[in-house]
């Protein structure tokens, strides 16, 4: 290990003679184009990328080594601020991980009701992909359409949970409250115009020639490629692999719901586009079911010494009370084991690997975030191509780096 | 299916069919040290020098994605690390979990890169966290803590808050 002390991240390229262009160019992680703190060491030939080095750690803040030491309820603030973009997705793959070691059985309208969030954190995430890719790109306009759009959810999220990022809303065994009175209402109100506001982002950029001259045929990625390296959720799709968790292995009451899993052929930054685009619409699909066909019933399960009573309970009842304090004071004790649990996040296959020891705290969290994967993937789609390039392409594979440094 | 199957004998003798047993005991059964059934997945524990070679032979069984690889520290009981390789095939639908069991302070296994350069950057985090080596990788060095830190942050013995 020592002899990578001090040693460069890339060799600078021997001078092959009087017309050598080569150089090596640091791009991050002070960046704007960088989307958090992504340190890229590019060498250059003129202009065309020669080798490309993602640089990573500037966020690691050992999330995994925090779990822990923590019970297990405690763990669920934690897993908001990996993918700060998109919690409730991380929530979901924790709590479901967690209730698999427990073999709890969760009711019906809290499965619905995490469906529906998982969307509309999708459409969330997606909304700011799809205006920060844009700006990236050039076209500022769509930056402020989206976040009116994304404005309006974090409200819905503000209102459900008192947070409006870090929601921290799933508990393991249910959810932490019920939702507010006019809940159903505002999601209904928004999701019956959004499809709208899909079709104004795609006026001011499917036609757009800059865009599309900016997208169409950069950063290919083959079906094959995508496997080998690990790439999953829209960015493999866009490359035609036909792969989605939601559909193929269902979790958390997904297989009663209808909808498509849009697929490109192309696996240029222009499939990524519009496959997401295409996501955005089916999500709408998925929480507009939900909504429909929510059930009526209990949002926790009925296991007393894990999930935590009703405040009116604990008023009137001793053994709520006793739970109570030995929840908060003791956790849980988890049956020993370990699983694995994968879901579809908004940016592909995110998987909580979980092992119990039997005690109250977890003996190991391992988070298998799937922009860590497709960073690899960074170098095969800008090699050969101009510098500029780049740009799009980080754009397009919509990396939080929160989640891969962890 | 939603028995356990906690023994190598049960799991053979349950599931048989299995893709991915019936792949492994077609290569070397002696390979196969260990395997269970729990929760709805099944772990294999392979003998640690034929990680990379039994990798290949799932992935030609049709468990064609990887997906993760990381590693647990049973410290201070013997054999202290496991490593965990987590692959998902997209046509039976389904995740297996390959296991390896490490003794020692300072272990070491054959890199799966070959196989899925998909773990170059897992193997370089379990490398970094860990400090498992994995002979054969193209570029291993630290992935998240600088390059001259000290100790591995994952391990059971590295206190929570660091070295002071």
């Amino acid at each position: 290990m020592t002899e990578t002390i001090g040693r460069p991240i890339l060799e600078a390229p021997a001078a092959t003679g009087a017309g050598d262009q080569h150089m090596i160019l640091n791009m991050g992680p002070q960046h704007p184009s960088m989307h958090g703190v992504l340190r890229l060491v590019v060498e250059i030939d003129g202009e065309i990328v020669v080798r490309l080095y993602p640089e990573i750690g500037y966020l690691h803040t050992g999330i995994e080594k925090t779990c822990e030491a923590k019970f297990y309820q405690q763990v669920v603030p934690l897993t908001d601020r990996i993918d700060y973009l998109s919690p409730m997705a991380n929530n979901l793959c924790y709590c479901l991980a967690v209730e698999r070691l427990l073999a709890l059985e969760i009711p019906e309208k809290a499965q619905w009701l995490r469906v529906l969030l998982a969307e509309l954190t999708r459409l969330n995430s997606h909304l700011i992909w799809l205006g920060t890719h844009a700006m990236d790109i050039g076209a500022l306009t769509v930056f402020l359409y989206t976040f009116r759009e994304r404005e309006e959810i974090l409200r819905i999220f503000e209102g459900l949970s008192g947070q409006r990022m870090m929601t921290s809303y799933f508990r393991i065994g249910g959810l932490s409250m019920e939702p507010p009175l006019d809940f159903f209402a505002r999601v209904q109100g928004f999701i019956r115009t959004f499809p709208e506001k899909i079709d104004e982002y795609s006026n001011l950029l499917t036609g757009n020639p800059i865009f599309r001259n900016r997208l169409q045929g950069v950063g290919i990625l083959s079906a094959t490629d995508a496997i080998a390296l690990g790439v999953t959720g829209p960015n493999m799709r866009g490359s035609g692999v036909d792969f989605d968790l939601r559909r193929d292995m269902p979790y958390s009451g997904y297989e009663k719901f209808q909808f498509k899993v849009p697929i490109a052929t192309e696996g240029d930054c222009w499939a990524r586009y519009e496959i997401r685009l295409i996501e955005m619409r089916e999500s709408v699909k998925i929480i507009q079911q939900a909504l429909d066909g929510m059930p009526e019933g209990p949002i926790t399960a009925d296991a007393p010494k894990i999930v935590l009573p009703d405040r009116e309970k604990m008023k009137t009842q001793m053994e709520a009370l006793i739970h109570h304090f030995k929840i908060v004071t003791e956790g849980f004790a988890v049956p020993a084991g370990e699983v694995y649990q994968g879901i579809e996040s908004p940016r592909g296959q995110m998987g909580y690997y979980i092992v119990s020891d039997g005690t109250a705290k977890p003996y190991r969290v391992h988070f298998r975030n799937p922009s860590f994967a497709t960073l690899q993937a960074l170098e095969t789609m800008c090699k050969g191509r101009m510098l500029a390039d780049v740009v799009a392409v980080v754009g397009s594979i919509d990396i939080v780096l929160g989640e891969i440094d962890r | 299916m939603s028995e356990t199957l906690l023994s190598k004998a049960a799991v053979l003798e349950r599931l048989p069919d299995h893709p991915a047993v019936k792949a492994m005991l077609a290569w070397k059964p002696d390979a196969l040290l260990d395997a269970k059934f729990d929760r709805g997945e099944l772990t294999l524990t392979i003998a640690a020098g034929e990680i990379r070679v039994a990798a290949a032979t799932v992935r030609a069984a049709g468990y064609n994605f990887f997906e993760d690889v990381t590693a647990v520290d049973w410290f201070p009981s013997s054999p202290r690390f496991q490593l965990s390789y987590h692959i998902v095939s997209q046509t039976y639908k389904e995740r297996i979990r390959l296991r390896v069991l490490l003794d020692g302070d300072a272990p070491s296994v054959e890199s799966i890169t070959s196989v899925w350069p998909s773990a170059n950057f897992y193997e370089r985090e379990v490398f970094d966290l860990f400090g498992i080596g994995f002979e054969g990788h193209p570029n291993l060095r630290r992935i998240m803590m600088p390059d001259d830190w000290q100790g591995h942050p994952l391990r059971k013995d590295y206190p929570v808050e660091g070295y002071r």
